[in-house]
């Protein structure tokens, strides 16, 4: 079955069927594979895509609910504005380690920047809690949250 | 330029030919250069048009070593981090060996650095030289009137970037000894302003890691496992899965340990694998549960050892610890831990035209699936290739004696024509449910001490499933029966105590055993700290001055030890906690490295502990890149807490309980607050930093719920003892 899908801003037909998570769509027909497979079941964070701005997991959400939805990856996110600011606190701040989450962890904490400017610790902790980092950059992703919020401030 | 893009290949073909120099190793280890790439496998490559790209033989799982090893080349070479790439060496045991391995080209215990620091530098010194001494021939100059910086050679009123003389330096010899920069000339080694090379990549989805490898038609294979180990295949019925869409087909693999699933898409293999039913013979199976095997171990600390690990005169030790005024004795238990690598495991495997087999792979340790492949596949060993690729995490999980997943791979390739490239995709459940594990381990400790609270005798056994026994391994890690790795950190610890006793008993294997992250060291380092801990608290002596009397000897290992302990108790403030807070210190010497840690917490086991800080000393030689260390030990604490917390593998009748992340939580972001680590300056050859921040962390967390719960947890995970966290 052909379904037509909006992903980072370009329209693209996909024959898969309606069932099939938008993450082996993006993966696996669209062939981007900044996006990543980490458990399939939502407890990882490592999928983690935008949803008409909203970050989901893209292993938990099925391609016939998305169509005509705005769709944006990893990518993306460097003609975002946060994205931009997030991915240079990343560089300065060398928050990665096997970089394996780091395309979740930026999406998610890109939704957060959007909703929450500059956010408290616990608030990070709060939202960032679903995106697991198996090397524990965790204090980085902190505060590389942080500072992006002061790039975008400045 | 005129570019004709139809003639792309032909100039493909003619940059080809412009000038590299290349200096690695002849080898018979003598240092050698090169104009011809494939003359030699180097350490260096440079380009005439000036591009350094360091030639990594060690794989990247987020350690630094493409970072690390390409500072070295840097640093000799005069150049800045911007002026130099990095790109991962091909399989080759002879050239590309871990020097501490012998002739095995791979990664583990920490040694990524250690054995690569005077190799890489004497390269880049090398290419130096060279490049200096074809500069001064060039321009008639006297070589010492030339100098080298940011790619420039100056001097003799003269500038040029290095590119100009890279042909004429590739006809000259290599220097056998270059001259390496003194410590005091370092601008790159220990600068902690130096940046990973990765994080750019790693940020915005362009790093590419095995599993974004799609080769033109490949195919997706997944593999149907039994639920117990050793059980085997029989049969397979894919009618089931005929009607989904992508479907290939579905074979037993030769050695019958799976049944692979081809796909045209990974989704299409995942249903598939469900779809499927496969006949199981089980009639070897493991049928074993978790229970039984703890108290098998438990059992076996009962008994007399069998070995006498430091050939102890026991009844000597016994009969000092049964005459002391205090006698501290405590039994531990360890569970199995998965490693759980956030990429699940994978690899692809593709034939080329010439009949050679080529595999792409975060590839752990390559000469062990390199025989592999060429023994399966029937081809000599020079027709396998092997790719290493990123890989997303390992902690041991990559590097397995069977070679695991590789051999898996290429089990499912003899099932087609190997017309088309597969790759072999692992799931989440299948990584959790695979039965490689940190085995399962117990101690029992009886420690005597008289009145002034001096440890008059300590009797230490150790019971559990070895590592390296039944493994290639075996040879070298396997002395008088003994597996090092199970007594690792407590027979060879720097703790001066007199009158010590140390006994092992292997007990049978469950499930495959493997090196997780820091090794024996992972269930040696909590109880030797935790002892000390209660030792210390039962004659009433502050736990740093009293693990400090058993370090005052003169011998560095003593002095290294002490000095870490003493930094990270100073820097955290140690005994003046604030209100509300209570701390716990553990200090280990692992793979050569020296690490302290105080974990302080707020909260009580019964309402609930808060980690709020985690204050880290770590001397680890000369620190090579200063953030890189940061950074390793940041997240080698958290693999340290986390798994202690709350995980652990079970089984029941021999399959595994659990399946996902739910069931197997990884540490979160809110679990700790902060971490801060202080590196202790030393001109001692570089140790290890991947995996010494393990070991403490958990010990010096548990020996702080102590301090503030009276709860001694001697049987992991904490959360099993009443012990909550928030
Ligand atoms: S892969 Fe989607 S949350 Fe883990
Ligand atoms: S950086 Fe490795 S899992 Fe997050």
């Amino acid at each position: 079955m052909s379904i037509s899908l909006k992903v980072n801003g370009k329209t693209q037909e996909v024959d898969a069927d309606p069932g099939t998570p938008l993450l082996w769509v993006i993966r696996d027909d669209l062939k981007m594979t900044g996006t990543k497979f980490g458990c399939g079941v939502a407890s990882c964070g490592a999928c983690t895509v935008h949803l008409n701005g909203e970050p989901v997991r893209a292993c938990q959400t099925y391609i016939d609910d998305v169509e005509g939805a705005e769709i944006t990856t990893i990518e993306a996110m460097s003609e975002d504005k946060i994205g931009a600011a997030l991915q240079q606190a990343w560089v300065e701040l060398d928050v990665v380690q096997c970089g394996y989450c780091q395309s979740g962890q930026i999406m998610s904490a890109a939704g957060l920047l959007r909703e929450n400017p500059t956010p408290s610790a616990t608030e990070i902790d709060d939202y960032m809690y679903g995106n697991a980092c198996r090397c524990a950059t965790y204090q980085r992703i902190r505060a590389g949250i942080q500072r992006a919020a002061e790039i975008l401030e400045a | 330029m005129n570019v004709n893009t139809s003639r792309r290949g032909f100039l493909k073909g003619a940059a080809a030919t412009g000038a590299v120099l290349v200096v690695g190793l002849r080898p018979d280890g003598a240092l050698a250069a090169s104009g011809n790439p494939t003359m030699l496998t180097p350490f260096v490559q440079i380009g005439s048009d000036g591009s350094v790209t360091a030639i990594i033989k060690h794989f990247e799982m987020g350690q630094g070593p493409a970072t690390g090893l390409s500072t070295l080349i840097a640093e000799e070479m005069g150049l800045s981090m911007d002026q130099i790439g990095y790109d991962f060496a091909p399989s080759n045991p002879q050239i590309y060996n871990n020097t501490l391995f012998g002739p095995m080209q791979g990664t583990g215990g920490s040694t990524a650095m250690a054995n690569s620091y005077l190799q890489y530098r004497q390269a880049g010194a090398a290419a130096r030289d060279m490049l200096l001494q074809a500069a001064a021939q060039a321009w008639g100059a006297d070589v010492s009137d030339l100098s080298f910086a940011d790619g420039m050679i100056s001097g003799a009123g003269k500038s040029a970037p290095l590119g100009d003389f890279v042909e004429a330096a590739a006809a000259l010899e290599a220097p056998a000894e270059p001259r390496l920069k003194d410590p005091s000339e370092f601008r790159l080694i220990g600068n902690p302003d130096v940046r990973r090379l990765d994080s750019a990549a790693k940020g915005n989805g362009t790093a590419m890691f095995a599993m974004d490898i799609q080769r033109p038609n490949q195919m997706i294979a997944m593999i149907a496992r039994p639920e117990q180990q050793r059980a085997t295949a029989v049969s397979v019925d894919a009618s089931g899965a005929e009607g989904i869409k992508g479907f290939i087909s579905a074979g037993v693999l030769p050695n019958k340990a799976g049944v692979a699933v081809f796909a045209e898409s990974t989704w299409a293999a995942m249903q598939a694998r469900n779809a499927i039913s496969v006949e199981w013979d089980t009639s070897n199976a493991e049928t074993r549960s978790s229970d039984q095997i703890e108290a098998e171990i438990r059992a076996a600390l009962e008994a007399e050892p069998t070995y006498n690990v430091n050939d102890a005169d026991v009844m000597a030790v016994r009969a000092a610890i049964d005459g002391a005024d205090t006698v501290v004795e405590e039994t531990f238990y360890f569970p199995l831990l998965a490693h759980a690598p956030m990429e699940p495991l994978n690899c692809t495997i593709e034939q080329t035209e010439d009949g050679g087999i080529l595999m792409h792979d975060g590839c752990q340790i390559p000469t062990l699936p390199h025989g592999a492949l060429a023994e399966i596949f029937g081809v000599p060993f020079e027709k396998v290739q092997i790719r290493t690729v990123l890989a997303g995490g390992s902690f041991g999980r990559r590097a397995t004696p069977q070679a695991d997943y590789q051999v898996e791979a290429a089990m499912a390739f003899t099932l087609t024509d190997r017309s088309r490239p597969v790759h072999l995709v692992w799931s989440r459940e299948d990584d959790l449910r695979s039965g490689y594990y940190r085995p399962a381990f117990g101690h029992k400790v009886r420690v005597g001490l008289d009145g002034s609270g001096n440890i008059v005798g300590w009797e230490h056994r150790v019971a559990g499933q070895s590592i390296m026994k039944g493994t290639p391994f075996e040879a070298f890690a396997v002395q008088n029966g003994i597996d090092h790795s199970s007594v690792e950190g407590t027979v060879d610890s720097p703790y001066q105590i007199p009158m010590a006793s140390f006994g092992l008993t292997d007990t049978e294997k469950a499930t495959s055993t493997l090196w997780w992250r820091a090794v024996g060291h992972t269930h040696t380092a909590y109880v030797m700290e935790v002892m000390m801990d209660m030792a210390a608290v039962a004659v009433g002596i502050d736990p740093v001055d009293f693990r400090l009397s058993y370090l005052n000897g003169d011998g560095p290992d003593q002095q290294r030890k002490a000095a870490v302990l003493q930094l990270a108790a100073e820097k955290a403030n140690w005994g003046n906690a604030p209100a509300g807070r209570s701390q716990g210190i553990a200090v280990h010497k692992s793979f050569n490295s020296y690490v302290a840690e105080v974990v302080e917490i707020s909260g009580t086991a019964e309402d609930g502990i808060k980690i709020e800080k985690v204050t880290c000393a770590v001397d680890c030689g000369v620190a090579v890149n200063p953030d890189v260390i940061k950074a390793q030990m940041e997240g080698a604490i958290g693999y340290g807490i986390g798994h202690n917390m709350r995980d652990k593998i079970t089984l029941t009748e021999g399959v595994v309980d659990q399946f996902n992340f739910p069931d197997y939580e990884p540490l979160r972001i809110s679990d700790i607050q902060e971490i801060e680590v202080h590196i202790v300056p030393s001109a001692e050859p570089p140790t290890g930093v991947g995996e010494p921040g393990t070991p403490p962390a958990a010990p010096a967390l548990a020996n702080a719920i102590a301090a503030a719960s009276n709860l001694r947890i001697a049987t992991l995970p904490m959360n099993d003892n009443g012990a909550s966290f928030v």
